[in-house]
């Protein structure tokens, strides 16, 4: 691995609000965008200062296919009288980051690790918006 | 120059186990370590190094020694989770190793159960996992259970059958909280929380401490009972949050295990007894794999049909574990008492013959922080 330098990108970062904010904001406006690595190529989610990979700072932000593969899935159980049952999904996606989630629009035993998905921008169970996947080609 | 049988455990003890009405977290920690000093026949004032962690007291270390009354060389508070105090040890032996301090105390205590009835965690959800609500911190060992199953084909009976095991040494230990028998059918049978996780997967909600007093070897036949070396240490963090675990089913006790074998000089075959941090069933399976003891993908098969039950092909959790034994939200301390009391030959009733060689294992967050510690009676030095 080089040696990381300080360059422009870090006087920039000085005055712009960190990439939590700025994921949040883009998802407020119904954006679902993840940060690439300028030097070395990777693709970075949750998003970051400095490439987890390379340890660069030039990382940009861009629009992933929303394509993604289900690797791992657990429904949480719960009565009906509080809410009933959920799923939760660990989705790599095309980039080859991974996310945790929720796919809507099928039962949840039949989703499964394989099971190709796409991603929109939906609600979280806390109200606010999030990314939320659902099978390709539509809901069964 | 390498720290292999360079400090020991020179006193243990155990306090509050099971239900502990009307105390505090920290007067169940006091009487461990009270419990320990005894132990090891070293007063109070002897101690110049104390390690803690607990779950709601964010300055835990500084509160201990305030109720110990000490002035501690170094106060150790790392929050890795449950597996803090195997990592403690090894901090212990470097601060003794370079004569930093002489006699360093190791402690825990929770009241979990009589207090809250559930595990007390200052811990909220992750940013990017909280929109889903998994249930912390269990969703995370059911991921990886999942992925175990689709990636190995392992299967709802191995992860019941690591259940089952504990239960039953846990029926040849009077201290285990939970001593009834149970079935696979039980567990398999059990209320499902978090697919493929059931209630029987899950570690008991019990009060209870631990404490251990660590000294140079040169000086640990001093004390009244036999020393158990420290004979190797190692530690992996792979992530924090269960969505940023590179392989849900490689976790970092791969690298924790083999820094610590290398250091001792052992390897898996020669371990006679082995404690592992069994937050859930998977953790059993997962952390065999990683620390050598099997193939990776083939822990179900190495489990199952009481592969580590009492007699068994390899003795796990010979307390009965998180599982069946105590469970007071961090369990890592409970690993080492338990190898103390197996080397020592204190084991009782579920002793393991002759043993010499013991595995310690802490799991810290959600698979994500693994350390590992190899102890051994004298004649391994
Ligand atoms: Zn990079």
């Amino acid at each position: 691995m080089a040696a990381i330098t300080l360059d422009s990108e870090m006087t920039d970062m000085k005055n712009s609000p960190g990439p939590d904010a700025v994921f949040a904001a883009k998802l407020a406006e119904g954006v679902f965008e993840i940060q690439k690595c300028g030097a070395c190529g990777a693709h970075v989610f949750h998003p970051r200062v400095i490439c987890p990979t390379c340890g660069s700072a030039d990382l940009e932000w861009v629009a992933p296919t929303g394509r993604g593969t289900i690797y791992a899935r657990t429904v949480v159980r719960r009565k009906p009288e509080r809410g009933g049952d959920y799923n939760v999904v660990l989705v790599d996606l095309e980039e080859g980051v991974r996310m945790m989630s929720r796919v809507d629009g099928m039962a949840h035993d039949e989703i499964a690790a394989g099971l190709k998905v796409s991603a929109s921008v939906g609600e979280g169970a806390d109200g606010g918006p999030a990314v939320i996947f659902q099978p390709e080609g539509g809901v069964s | 120059m390498s720290l292999r049988g360079k400090a020991a455990i020179v006193g243990a003890a155990l306090a509050g186990c099971g239900e502990a009405h009307g105390k505090s977290a920290m007067e169940i920690t006091v009487e461990a370590v009270h419990g320990a000093l005894a132990d090891a026949g070293v007063s109070l004032g002897d101690v110049d190094a104390i390690a803690t962690c607990q779950p709601l007291d964010m300055l835990s270390g500084l509160t201990l020694a305030q109720e110990l009354g000490l002035n501690p060389k170094f106060t150790m508070n790392n929050r890795m989770g449950g597996s803090s105090f195997l990592s403690h040890t090894l901090w212990a032996a470097m601060l003794l190793e370079l004569r930093l301090a002489d006699t360093v105390l190791i402690c825990y205590g929770s009241n979990q159960r009589t207090a809250s009835g559930k595990l007390m965690t200052a811990l909220g959800l992750p940013t990017y996992e909280a929109p889903y609500k998994p249930m912390f911190p269990l969703s995370s060992y059911a991921l990886a259970a999942d992925r175990h199953m689709t990636q190995f084909g392992t299967t709802r009976e191995q992860l019941a059958d690591v259940a089952v095991s504990a239960r039953a040494w846990a029926q040849k230990n009077p201290e285990a909280f939970i001593r009834d028998p149970l079935t696979r059918e039980d567990v398999i049978a059990s209320r499902l929380v978090s697919d493929p996780l059931r209630v029987r997967d899950c570690c008991l909600v019990t009060d209870g401490g631990g404490a251990i007093v660590m000294r140079r070897a040169e000086t640990a036949k001093d004390h009244p009972r036999p020393p158990v070396y420290l004979l190797g240490g190692g530690e992996g963090t792979t992530h924090r949050d269960i969505s940023e675990m590179p392989d849900l089913t490689v976790t970092g006790a791969a690298q924790s295990g083999a820094l610590a074998m290398g250091m001792a000089g052992v390897k898996p075959a020669d371990i006679d007894v082995v404690q592992l941090y069994d937050a859930f069933t998977i953790n059993v399976i997962l952390f065999l794999e990683d620390l050598g003891f099997c193939k990776k993908g083939e822990g179900g098969a190495f489990v199952e049909n009481g592969g580590i039950a009492p007699g068994g092909h390899l003795p796990v959790n010979t307390n009965g574990g998180g599982l069946s034994c105590v469970h007071p939200g961090m369990y890592g301390i409970f690993t080492l008492v338990e190898a103390v009391r197996q080397l020592r030959g204190d084991a009782g009733d579920r002793q393991i013959a002759g043993a010499e060689l013991a595995l310690a294992h802490g799991n810290g967050g959600v698979l994500s922080s693994q350390v590992t510690n190899i102890l051994g009676t004298e004649s391994t030095l």
